[in-house]
């Protein structure tokens, strides 16, 4: 049994930022339990650019920007324990993990920070028929093979979902030589950063089309054939309107799901919107010590984001912890609701009283808009509105409302689209 | 010259295989896919039958009966899974009512012990999640479920342990018949066996018609299923069945022996031999017929689809037996449902008709009838440290989902049938069956395989034949350019 004050569940950018930001606020015995033989998670197949625009001014690779913090590390008495995989967490912060070196173990925490990341949705959540040969990929397990074991998987590719995977894959395969023949996305509208959309697919020709989604997927041995078909509203393929592409490889970017497997075991109640643990203001799930940010929590799409909220989350712990580990004290919590044209929040409840210049929230809209404005309601009342020029379903959204603002709001605080053309 | 050569390496095959190894003959498999259990066997329901819907007096009947002892005995014996779970036929209106007691009473004519009919309300105290329009149900407390491919598995590999020859990759293009054996053709070579068990799954038909007359005619029926996250598994306890129609016993709803949910399947009446494709009609008429049995199944955690081909035969039974043509070649054909629960018995009946065929040989005194076979998340906390003490690979978890240990790949890779494929490896070890499906894991089972085996990466298959995963190794090529 080894005791610490806070484990971190999982050395991605959002384990880094947080374990560093709980050292940094006065926190000693912080463990890193990272199931790969590395830090830096998911960067380190991102070998394309584009990662830290907002933290570094700079436009850096994955490895680079995971390095960051990683070199960040070496100052700190932070232990760090990789190729080790936690397998069961319970209420009362016990964490069971296995290593090879220390077998299996025990981990006692006075606190825990959720950042196990997400994983990619696969063929079977959206039920694609046809046959099983190889070829289909997720797009991040194509990505792993070709940057990380230097191991081309096709030379004729269709990929399923404009997420910002499928379109940093269609590129990457695009420079390794392949033929990139379509990037097909079932929404009316891309999901991926407008950005991407530019450079990986504008920028190569390579065709997108909304409103499709694969039919048909032939070749019992390897990969011979991908039909595909436009959708009506209610995503239903309309027949007369199939596509063939003969190709040896199939990409699959249809969503990412954050991997709340043990957050589940141990009881902390999860968003149905987000798929992530319920969070207040603090980053603190509804159990008590235990800590959600970053991808686990809900997906982000950049991951300057990622390291802004774990820090929050880092920094929370520590308090926690400096303050004893006493429960939090959630009476007259708001909840924060979805109202028109938002699907989800971030945090889903806040204690208004310790919020110190003023309340943080991430949330994403439904569809796309343009010159739209955000309106914040308390009950009925609208407390505070901003503007938007351009919103869409691809691009996380982030309020502040002012702490004078909140001043006497309790029930609930309501996010909605208005004024949308 | 080999005594018996096996052509076929499913479940049938592989039960013949164990129950011949035992005894002092020179036996192989010939198996024209690179791994065994790759047709029928690995595509099923997963389900040991108790026994009460065939006809008494079919060899249905007699091997069902027998076989679901016999796999439950295997089972513990050969470390496969196996959990006896009961299953419930429902009845929705009078009609059912009455099949369900025509169910009960073959039942009990063909020895199945334990049967009952329950209420309606005895039916959801035992399945809260059922449709509640259910009337009533047939209780089977003897039917089980059992992971097919692993039970195959396990049997060829106690057959390899104890000198039966497999050849894989092994496609059979010709028999002759000569007087007291005959030639078999494969791709690969020409082998020369006395006897001949002919358990060719939905090819039997035309491996009997190689040798000689054959009598039956095999029309392959699809089935296609979906296969649901383990957050689904505990929505039922029980296999639940519809009353069964004249296309099968219709489409069931069970938990696995790895705790998923399997929803299937349908019926579709003379496939293709090779066509395993899902298809969306076919899905959409499981995911529909099943709403009847219960409502809550959540298709959002689907983590695959599949499907399989029944062996139907124009025939109403199963065909087993010498050929007209030959007291020498025995067929095991026309092997539909309830074929997995009956394979044991029929493997030990297939012994039995060799013998009266006038193959007589004695038991082997140093039959190894054991499998030493380590599953990680089975075992106490207390043995898995000991274990990892032991052989540090077992502290190394690869497939996250189900967590399967580097120590389980090696052992499947060491195994005396050992696999060369990321599904071969999945089937023996769990690895990329969970509901990442092998997104996480499967470039380093890839790399495990690959160098265990010493076969260059991107050489190593998904599955069958012709599944290369990567084209191009792009670690030898110059990128100064």
């Amino acid at each position: 049994m080894f005791e610490y004050d806070l484990a971190v569940i999982g050395g991605g950018p959002a384990g880094l930022a947080a374990a560093l930001s709980a050292y940094e606020n006065g926190i000693q015995k912080i463990v890193i339990l990272e199931r790969d033989v590395e830090l830096g998670g998911i960067l380190n197949q991102c070998i394309h650019n584009g990662f830290g625009l907002h933290r570094f001014g700079e436009e850096l690779t994955g490895p680079e920007y995971a390095q960051r913090f990683i070199d960040r590390l070496k100052d700190t008495a932070i232990t760090v324990m990789l190729g080790t995989m936690v397998l069961e967490l319970t209420s009362d912060k016990t964490i069971t993990c296995v290593n090879k070196t220390e077998g299996l173990f025990t981990i006692s925490a006075k606190a825990v920070i959720l950042a196990m990341g997400c994983r990619e949705r696969n063929r079977g959540p959206i039920g694609m028929p046809g046959d099983r040969g190889s070829g289909i990929f997720s797009a991040g397990c194509a990505q792993r093979y070709i940057n990380i074991d230097g191991y081309m998987v096709g030379s004729r590719v269709v990929i399923l979902g404009s997420g910002d995977i499928g379109l940093i894959m269609a590129r990457r395969m695009t420079l390794e030589g392949a033929k990139v023949l379509a990037v097909a996305e079932i929404m009316p509208h891309s999901n991926g950063l407008n950005r991407n959309i530019v450079q990986c697919l504008n920028d190569f020709g390579i065709p997108l089309y909304l409103s499709h989604t694969v039919t048909e997927v032939v070749g019992r041995s390897r990969l011979e054939k991908v039909v595909i078909s436009q959708v009506d509203s209610n995503f239903k393929p309309i027949p007369g309107t199939e596509k063939e592409f003969e190709c040896d490889t199939l990409l699959l970017s249809v969503g990412l799901i954050p991997e709340n497997e043990l957050s589940r075991k141990a009881g902390v109640p999860i968003d149905p919107r987000t798929n992530g643990a319920v969070v207040y203001d603090d980053m603190q799930t509804e159990t008590d010590g235990i800590f959600a940010c970053g991808n686990v929590l809900h997906v982000h799409d950049l991951v300057d984001f990622v390291s802004a909220e774990s820090e929050k989350a880092g920094r929370n712990a520590a308090e926690y912890i400096k303050n004893g580990c006493k429960p939090t004290d959630k009476t007259g919590a708001v909840v924060i609701q979805n109202g028109n044209g938002v699907s989800y929040t971030v945090p889903q409840k806040a204690v208004l009283s310790r919020v110190e210049k003023g309340l943080e929230i991430f949330f994403r809209v439904r569809q796309k808009s343009e010159k739209s404005v955000i309106e914040v309601k308390n009950n009925d009342r609208v407390i505070a509105a901003f503007k938007r020029d351009f919103l869409a379903p691809g691009e996380m959204e982030k309020i502040t409302i002012p702490k004078k603002l909140l001043e006497g709001c309790e029930g609930t605080i309501t996010v909605s689209v208005g004024g949308a053309k | 010259m080999y005594d018996v050569a096996i052509i076929g390496a499913g479940i049938c095959g592989a039960s013949a295989a164990y129950f011949l190894a035992q005894r002092k003959l020179k036996i192989c498999v010939i198996e024209k896919e690179n791994d065994v259990a790759m047709g029928t066997t690995k595509a099923n329901s997963a389900i040991v039958h108790a026994g009460y819907d065939p006809k008494p007096g079919t060899l249905m009947a007699r091997f069902n009966v027998r076989g679901a002892a016999l796999i439950k005995e295997l089972a513990a014996k050969l470390s496969v899974p196996y959990q006896q779970i009961g299953s419930l036929v429902l009845a929705f209106d009078d009609a059912d009512l009455k099949l369900i007691h025509k169910l009960y009473e073959r039942g009990v004519q063909n020895g199945v012990p334990g049967l009952q009919i329950l209420s309606a309300e005895e039916t959801l105290a035992k399945e809260p999640n059922l449709n509640p329009t259910v009337q009533g149900s047939l209780y089977a407390p003897t039917a089980g479920i059992v992971a097919p491919w692993e039970l195959c598995i396990a049997l060829c590999e106690v057959a390899a342990q104890n000198g039966c020859e497999f050849k894989l990759d092994s496609e059979v293009t010709a028999i002759e018949n000569r007087q007291d054996h005959f030639v078999i053709t494969t791709v690969n070579e020409k082998i020369e066996a006395k006897y001949i068990v002919n358990a060719a799954g939905v090819f039997a038909d035309k491996i009997c018609a190689m040798a000689g007359e054959c009598d039956f005619t095999i029309h392959p029926s699809k089935g296609q299923y979906y296969l649901l996250d383990k957050n689904q598994g505990d929505l039922v306890r029980h296999v639940v069945f519809q009353c069964p129609t004249a296309l099968g016993k219709g489409v069931l709803v069970s938990p696995t022996v790895e705790g998923n949910l399997i929803v299937g399947p349908n019926a579709e009446l003379d496939n293709q031999r090779d066509d395993v494709a899902t298809t969306r009609a076919g899905l959409d008429y499981v995911a529909a017929t099943a709403a009847k049995t219960t409502t809550k199944i959540n298709y959002r955690e689907n983590v695959r689809n599949f499907s399989g081909l029944r062996a139907v035969s124009d025939k109403d039974d199963f065909i087993i037996g010498p050929a007209a043509f030959s007291p020498r070649f025995i067929n095991v054909a026309g092997i539909k449902s309830p074929g997995l629960t009956a394979a044991p018995a029929i493997g030990e009946y297939v012994a039995e008709l060799l013998e009266n065929s006038g193959l007589k040989a004695e038991k082997k005194e140093s039959y190894i009838d054991i499998r030493k076979h380590i599953v990680f998340n089975r075992l106490t906390a207390e043995e898995k440290k000991k274990l990892i003490k032991e052989n540090p690979a077992y502290g190394n978890v690869i497939c996250r989902c189900n967590t399967v240990t580097e120590g389980e790949i090696l052992q499947a890779l060491r195994s005396p049938l050992p696999p060369r494929t990321l599904d071969g490896v999945k089937r023996r070890a769990g690895t990329g069956m969970g509901r990442c499906q092998g997104g996480f894991c499967s470039p380093r089972v890839h790399e495990i395989i690959s160098r265990e085996l010493g076969i260059p990466f991107e050489a190593v298959e998904l599955d069958r034949k012709g599944s290369r995963i990567v084209i191009r190794d792009m670690n030898k090529e110059d990128r100064n350019v």
